[in-house]
């Protein structure tokens, strides 16, 4: 094995710019699919629970559809696809007149595919729900939404924080996935590192050591999070 | 829109396409098998009383799953040669890389298949006189393994999109092949939607029989 090191390369100005704006990009596009994927999933979710064939359907058929196509592929037709299918004018303006067209393609796709897989936890939170609650909540008079909005989701959200931790956590590490229509984030930035330096294993190196430490960082203050938003009696305590 | 589209690209582009997707499935199906193999291996480790293994194997899992697919696959393209020294071509890079990663993941599997099989099992094993590997590789992982392959097929599923991740590397598999057509035809909307079509019916179909299964399992 021969391998020239030289660690420094990482703190040259240029290289060090593109780590922190790689970085950054990363950063941006997780939290905003992050925020797209928590509220559009939780209606996809609430939609497979209510006693309501066509929104039922709705549901299944959106979680079916984005769960059965590779996410690379559905990353390809929003940036390639979507703006040849709809009307023209609106085609053309998201070709031509829309600021950074790479950011806006991937933060859709990941956050719609991101939805349909919140969307199977806020199921399944509400599910464990026992039945009781509904029937309490709907004989002390409450309508549908109220019984959703001050009972059944308070208590699912609480349920679900885990599995919702590692599906932010997998938006973070799909976010990479960007870089294939040309968003500059921190999985491009470290290849492009090695493209110019041939520095492979300390490029790589950066972009794995900021990787692994932001997800250590999450899953800490998700358990925090976790901890104090515990009901006694409704979630399992840790044995 | 529709009536504009082509569908001639594709029909003359089937045997490329064809082949494409052969790749897929073969990389699937050989990161599978290595994955449980590895995957198994790395479980074992993680329930041992040997401090290092065990050690060892959750430094490796927790590793691998707060990483990227694609830096994962970057960082094997790049390793490999190096260590080496001399490069193994791309698709025995992607298998090893795809293994590697989805080691990680079917490990956190089976070690909870493993903890499902009751652990007065084991002891029950050991009194017969079978030794810890025998009861291991007798009584236990047969038992675990029956309990884990709708969750193992599903993650199947899973791998096998995955795989078109190899499009970041140019090895051409079904993803690659399709990306392909469409660049060197101009036909990009008729082919990635053709591509979403097969890979959408290839994983509904797959993922309807793990129901199926499932299900049997179930009433039996």
């Amino acid at each position: 094995m021969k391998y020239n090191w030289n660690w420094s390369v990482l703190f040259e100005p240029q290289y060090f710019d593109w780590i922190i704006s790689g970085t950054l990009w990363t950063l941006y596009l997780s939290i905003a699919a992050s925020l797209i994927a928590f509220f559009l999933g939780s209606l996809i979710g609430i939609f497979r629970t209510l006693d309501n064939k066509i929104l039922n359907s709705i549901g299944t058929i959106y979680v079916e559809i984005f769960r059965n196509i590779p996410l690379l592929l559905q990353m390809f037709i929003w940036y390639f696809v979507f703006p040849e299918l709809v009307p023209e004018n609106f085609g053309n303006w998201l070709k031509q007149d829309l600021p950074n067209p790479e950011f806006s393609s991937a933060l859709l796709c990941l956050g719609t595919y991101t939805a349909s897989r919140v969307a199977e936890q806020v199921r399944s939170g509400i599910n464990s729900v026992s039945n009781g609650v509904g029937s309490a909540g709907y004989a002390t008079g409450l309508t549908t939404y109220q019984l959703y909005v001050y009972i059944l989701l308070p208590i699912a959200y609480r349920i679900i924080i885990p599995p919702l931790t590692s599906e932010f956590l997998t938006v973070f590490k799909n976010s990479s996935l960007a870089l294939t229509i040309g968003l500059l984030e921190l999985t491009a930035r470290s290849n492009m590192i090695m493209d110019w330096t041939f520095q492979g294993f300390e490029a790589f190196t950066a972009a794995t050591v900021i990787y692994v430490s932001i997800t250590m960082m999450v899953t800490l203050i998700m358990q925090k999070i976790e901890s104090k938003s515990k009901i006694p009696g409704f979630i399992r305590e840790k044995a | 829109m529709i009536k504009n589209f082509d569908f001639d690209v594709i029909t003359g582009s089937i045997p490329f396409l064809w082949k494409g997707l052969q790749v897929s499935f073969y990389l699937t199906f050989l990161a599978l098998v290595g994955g449980i193999v590895f995957g198994t291996l790395l479980a074992l480790m993680r329930i041992s009383n040997i401090k290092f293994l065990k050690y060892f194997s959750m430094t490796y899992v927790n590793f691998l799953r707060s990483m990227p697919l694609i830096l994962v696959i970057f960082w094997f393209f790049f390793l490999i040669p190096v260590i080496i020294g001399r490069p193994i071509g791309g698709f025995y890079s992607a298998v090893i890389a795809f293994t590697m990663f989805e080691a990680a993941y079917y490990s956190e599997i089976i070690r909870a298949g493993l903890l499902s099989v009751s652990s007065n099992q084991i002891s029950a094993a050991r009194a017969t006189g079978l030794s810890y590997s025998q009861s291991m590789i007798y009584v236990i992982l047969p038992q675990a393994f029956r309990n884990m392959v709708p969750i193992l097929l599903t993650q199947a599923v899973v791998l096998f999109q995955d795989t078109s991740l190899v499009y970041v590397v140019s090895l051409r598999d079904f993803m690659t092949a399709s990306s392909i057509v469409a660049q060197s035809q101009s036909r990009l909307v008729e082919m990635y939607l053709f591509a979403a079509l097969v890979y959408f019916s290839i994983c509904f179909a797959f993922s309807f029989m793990i129901k199926r299964i499932q299900n049997r399992k179930v009433t039996t």
